[in-house]
């Protein structure tokens, strides 16, 4: 699904911060992606999500060679992923529903269509009674859990998840988790970075260290 | 993904949150995924409109100017002007009774007036005043000739003729006084398209400036449209919306303005009829009513500068968006 071979990124003429990367993510996998803060864990994601492109090596993805995609098909593959970010970058007008609701809107899909699916959703996240809420007025676990039912309401195939349990407590990082698993069992591919050792440790996964810009690949 | 299919695919994730008091699945009015608020579009209507009011005045002024123009030039070459001087030793009467006849005789001319010695010299009144006595001058007669409408006269032919009879004759048919018309139109034309020129580009500028602000200010939102796989046309038409209908308000401000102006220029010019501004005006233009087709046409004109405040727009979303990823 995913392939990076010898790729490395540099930003404008600073130092490389990730030196040949070479690894695979399979269809259907979960893995977490760790190593300390500034190892470059957010820019790898970036790159999985081709919001940044490589300034050397090959990353294919879904059997596409990135460097040969134009803006149009770039768009395309990014409706086949789901991304969570650490800041969540929900739209503040629109409700917590409607925010969840976008990757659907942007398909071009009519509202009747999904209205139930991205309900019970938000039920599953607990979010229920907050549907109708503007994100200025979520909690820091509220917002986060939106981001979250955002990012697995299309059934992507990949879904990438920067540090998803960082602004919840234990309990809901917990149940968090599980809904990652579950997405994964039903066939999308999953990488978790983070850095909370107590989460990577509740679930034997595959891990992918980063450390001074190098990838360690723990099977 | 099906109502059952999610139930399959999150069931077991049905103790996550508290359990909640089912909530109506009803439709749901969606806001706008670029909130209007967020473009500052009452600098831009008032923008548009001062330049479809700009854009319309001047098309409107030159429509009036060719009009007028074209009547006085069907005024004039509908008639034309022999002059019969006094020459020693000839009967000056008996020369312009001999021209009259040899016009009236001509196919195409259909009214002969020749001016008498005392209407002759009341047309110098202006100029040399009353209380003298014309006798002694050597006042020229004049004949005005009307030629039916359409006519295409051998004038070189006519005045042959004319000087045949009477050797003192010059016949004048205004063709230098409507070239000099003609010229003066076209400048005017010339002018009128120039200033639209500048409007347009004027309006192309500011519309640009706007649609940078706009999506400076909503580059979050279009971060998050790129983040669920939205492509450029898809964000730039969110966008495009709002310009196309700014651009329509503003464009219909200032067209119906120009439009009541016009309507309203009759009432406005009786107000200064008499004073020598209002007659110099209602020389130049007749009168400020605009013809139906120039109606249509300041519509037309609204249409186009509308259609280019939204291809600035776009051209400018695509441009910036190429900048946001």
């Amino acid at each position: 699904m995913v392939r990076f071979e010898n790729v490395g990124l540099r930003y404008g003429l600073g130092p490389e911060i990730l030196r040949d990367l070479s690894f695979q993510i399979p269809a259907h996998s979960f893995q977490f992606l760790t190593g300390p803060s500034g190892a470059g864990k957010t820019s790898l994601l970036r790159l999985l999500f081709l919001s940044l492109r490589p300034t050397r090596g090959l990353v294919n993805l879904f059997g596409q060679d990135v460097s040969l995609l134009g803006k149009d098909e770039v768009a395309g593959l990014r409706k086949r992923i789901g991304i969570v970010l650490q800041d969540f970058r929900l739209l503040d007008h629109m409700t917590t529903y409607e925010n969840v609701a976008l990757p659907f809107r942007v398909m071009g899909r009519d509202e009747s269509s999904y209205r139930r699916e991205v309900i019970d959703l938000l039920k599953w996240v607990g979010l229920g009674e907050r549907m109708d809420a503007l994100p200025p007025i979520l909690s820091g676990g509220e917002k986060q859990r939106a981001a979250i039912a955002r990012a697995v309401i299309s059934r992507p195939h990949l879904l990438l998840a920067d540090e998803p349990t960082g602004n919840v407590d234990p309990t809901l990082g917990r149940r968090l988790l599980r809904l990652f698993i579950e997405l994964n069992k039903s066939g999308t591919a999953v990488i978790i970075a983070t850095h909370d050792i107590t989460l990577m440790d509740q679930y034997d996964a595959r891990r992918l260290v980063l450390h001074q810009g190098r990838l360690h690949v723990y099977e | 993904m099906s109502m059952n299919e999610a139930k399959e695919r999150h069931g077991v994730l049905m103790d996550l949150g508290q359990e909640r008091p089912q909530v109506p699945v009803r439709a749901r009015n969606m806001s706008p995924i670029v909130p209007r608020a967020s473009i500052s579009g009452r600098a831009l209507v008032a923008v548009v409109a001062i330049m479809t009011f700009l854009a319309s005045m001047t098309t409107g002024v030159v429509f009036l100017v060719s009009a007028s123009a074209a009547e006085w030039q069907s005024d004039v070459a509908s008639e034309i002007t022999i002059q019969v001087r006094p020459v020693t030793g000839r009967d000056l009467d008996r020369d312009v009774a001999s021209v009259v006849q040899v016009m009236r005789a001509q196919p195409g001319i259909v009214d002969v007036r020749p001016y008498t010695k005392e209407e002759s010299g009341k047309l110098l009144e202006p100029w040399l005043g009353t209380g003298l006595s014309l006798d002694e001058l050597p006042i020229p007669r004049v004949i005005v000739a009307r030629v039916s409408p359409g006519t295409a006269l051998d004038l070189a032919d006519l005045r042959r003729r004319a000087v045949a009879v009477a050797p003192s004759t010059s016949v004048d048919d205004h063709r230098a006084w409507i070239d000099r018309m003609r010229s003066m139109t076209g400048a005017t034309v010339f002018a009128g398209i120039g200033i639209l020129v500048l409007v347009i580009v004027a309006t192309i500028i500011s519309v640009s400036f706007a649609t940078r602000g706009a999506m400076a200010a909503n580059r979050p939102i279009v971060e998050v449209l790129h983040f669920v796989g939205a492509g450029d046309r898809y964000i730039a038409n969110r966008f495009l919306r709002h310009f196309l209908r700014l651009g329509f308000e503003g464009g219909a401000i200032g067209c119906v303005a120009a439009m009541l102006v016009f309507g309203f220029s009759e009432s406005i010019a009786n107000w200064f009829s008499g004073t020598p501004v209002g007659d110099q005006f209602a020389a130049l233009l007749g009168t400020f009513s605009l013809r139906p087709v120039g109606y249509l046409a300041l519509v037309l004109q609204t249409v186009v500068i509308a259609a280019i405040t939204a291809w600035a727009s776009r051209r400018t979303l695509f441009a910036t968006l190429d900048d946001i990823d």
